[in-house]
């Protein structure tokens, strides 16, 4: 399949009222492969747009339990099975003590799965994006804030969703290539 | 709350950050101390001076593993000296970081905004400084690998029951979990100082390390999500932490030591140190860096009141170990009590009780509070006392144990003070290069303390 050309249509906005406004409308007149971005998370933006739940929990829940069972069966089985050693009498399988170990195990992997989840669910690391070559995108990491159609929209049309975009009283509307 | 009572109690607080700012101006000031703004001679003197003193250190780190921690002035009975106690004050400066950054984010104290970035960063540098001490104290430290459980030819591994075990792991996944949270909040303001680096190999680095964050709504929903549980996880982390360190003395049967007071004590005094050690940095950069608009009275008036709080939980608890040491019955405990009041170290136990309890209730007076010259010296003084304290704990329980025949005293050599002072530099050598390569607030959280970064709903 050849790849369009055109990545989407940018409008940029001035303010973050401004910008979930326009998301809402957009979002409304069913578009729905569309995406917002801003210089800080603002609260409700992704669920305008119809993202309402994500799955990072889940990851870092089963993070946290892989890393509390790694972290208990590791100690009973090297403190127990592999080379049960006695030490001050304590019978070889001294669950009490080696709670403070899991604990630590659960911390571990669940904050190491919140950030790695975090990171591959975004599709990050990702030098190379099309938004990045329209120049104003610099300002959506300072003050100013860009809503994007995507041409794979399927209600997409060139003429039509630009006029649309007007509509929603952008400060400048850019095509973005791909 | 009552709206009209919120008004005007937010009308006496100072704000957390001056009005009058924009996201563009906000972002202009931060970002200009590490694009635009030139190193100044201050700078470089602090800098220098910083450096020479971690060159010192690996001086005398290098000394060390030639001759052995024989130059030390440790000795049986005193076998935990310096190392001991300037591990465990590094360790407990770093939980302030913590706090500020986990803990208050879940009470959503939005005022932490301004300082969690540099608290976070001095997290990090604190727990490396600490983390030298207990590798370079085992005696052999090219295997100090062995704490860890690896597979190895003998066969054997790590003794689990051992709060020392339990310590490596505490310790290694405190320094792990900082050091991701700290990036994590990094990354959007890492893609701010991409976008207006001018230089090609400054925009090239902080692209990388920006990991082509563009800010997407999506993405920031995840973000947030993960920034959230990583502050839930890293809350009961950081009270483990120095729980875990206290454990090192409490499961062990020497007088001073065998106390169930320790865990909670030692966390408030890690906070304690930490407020005190943040205030002590915070002071000087909002100074000379003209940051008073966004590090403001009131970060240093609640820091000040963490403070008082938490000191008031330290002397609570120096109150609990001599009320114990009479309840208890128990001789050796009693005679330890005396022996730190009247005993060889009764003069650093008469300055701990001053610099941790009498002096701080200073901070009960709003006007000193309020000043940056007191409340830097009372920062000071914390420090002080809070490093005596972990003195009097290692060195004075030691010093006089069960049997009079295995008593003895501790002398620190020049090694000893000179691996100390060299932490020290080496923690501000961290500080000045972190303040000059990242942006020391952060960016993106200053910018949602901004009255125009209120959305409302239709």
């Amino acid at each position: 399949m050849k790849r369009d050309p055109v990545y989407g249509i940018m409008a940029e906005f001035a303010s973050a009222q401004a910008l979930v406004d326009a998301a809402k409308r957009t979002h409304e007149a069913g578009y729905q492969r569309i995406d917002a971005y801003s210089p800080f998370p603002i609260e409700g933006l992704a669920e305008e747009m119809g993202f309402h739940r994500n799955s990072v929990p889940l990851v870092v829940l089963i993070g946290g339990i892989v890393g509390g069972l790694t972290g208990y069966l590791m100690q009973y089985w090297m403190s127990a099975v592999d080379y049960p050693l006695n030490i001050g009498g304590k019978p070889p399988h001294s669950w009490p003590a080696f709670i403070v170990i899991t604990f630590e195990m659960t911390i571990l992997f669940a904050g190491v799965s919140a950030v790695l989840g975090m990171l591959a669910l975004n599709g990050l690391p990702m030098p190379y994006h099309p938004v990045f070559n329209v120049p104003r995108f610099a300002l959506a990491s300072k003050d100013r804030f860009f809503l994007i159609v995507f041409s794979s929209d399927p209600k997409y049309d060139p003429a039509g969703t630009r006029n649309f975009m007007e509509g929603l009283a952008p400060r400048s509307i850019s095509e973005v290539p791909s | 709350m009552d709206e009209q009572y919120k008004t005007t109690v937010d009308a006496q607080r100072a704000p957390v950050i001056e009005p009058g700012y924009t996201f563009g101006t906000v972002t202009e000031k931060i970002s200009a101390i590490v694009l635009t703004r030139p190193a100044s001679n201050g700078w470089f003197l602090g800098f220098g001076v910083a450096f020479m003193l971690t060159m010192m250190l690996l001086f005398a780190i290098g000394y060390l593993f030639l001759k052995g921690i024989g130059i030390w002035g440790v000795t049986i009975p005193i076998g935990w000296g310096f190392a001991i106690v300037n591990f465990v004050w590094w360790i407990g400066i770093g939980h302030a970081g913590t706090l500020i950054s986990a803990i208050l984010l879940l009470l959503r104290q939005s005022w932490r905004n301004s300082i969690n970035r540099f608290a976070e960063a001095m997290t990090l540098f604190a727990v490396a400084s600490a983390g030298i001490f207990p590798a370079i104290h085992v005696g052999r430290p090219w295997l100090a690998y062995w704490l860890f459980p690896y597979p190895n030819t003998m066969r054997v591994w790590p003794q689990f029951r051992s709060p020392l075990m339990w310590d490596v792991f505490a310790v290694s996944t405190y320094a792990t979990i900082s050091a991701l949270f700290w990036f994590i909040g990094l990354v959007p303001d890492l893609a701010t100082l991409r976008d207006r680096a001018t230089h090609p190999a400054a925009r090239l680095i902080y692209g990388a390390l920006s990991l082509g964050w563009r800010g997407s709504a999506r993405h920031w929903h995840r973000y947030e999500t993960a920034y959230l549980l990583l502050a839930g996880l890293a809350t009961p982390l950081v009270l483990s932490v120095h729980t875990v360190v206290s454990f090192d003395f409490a499961v062990g049967i020497v007088p001073g030591w065998h106390t169930t007071i320790f865990p909670p004590y030692f966390v408030a005094g890690a906070i304690y140190s930490g407020f005190a050690m943040v205030l002590m940095l915070a002071i000087p950069i909002r100074k000379i860096y003209g940051l008073e608009d966004f590090i403001t009275e009131r970060h240093l008036q609640n820091s000040a009141k963490v403070m008082l709080a938490t000191g008031l939980i330290v002397a609570y608890g120096y109150g609990i170990e001599a009320f114990m040491g009479w309840y208890s019955g128990d001789r050796y405990d009693a005679f330890t009590i005396w022996n730190r009041l009247h005993g060889p170290y009764a003069v650093a136990y008469w300055s701990l009780l001053s610099c941790n309890i009498f002096i701080p209730q200073l901070l009960w007076v709003r006007k000193l509070r309020t000043s940056p010259v007191a409340l830097f010296l009372v920062s000071f003084v914390i420090l002080v006392g809070m490093w005596l304290e972990r003195f009097i704990i290692v060195v004075v329980s030691l010093h006089r144990d069960f049997l009079t025949s295995s008593w003895g005293m501790y002398y620190p050599t020049r090694w000893d003070w000179m691996t100390y002072i060299g932490t020290i530099g080496m923690f501000l050598a961290a500080m000045f290069l972190f303040l000059r390569l990242l942006p020391a607030i952060s960016i993106f959280e200053m910018r949602t303390l901004l009255p125009e970064a209120e959305v409302k709903a239709e």
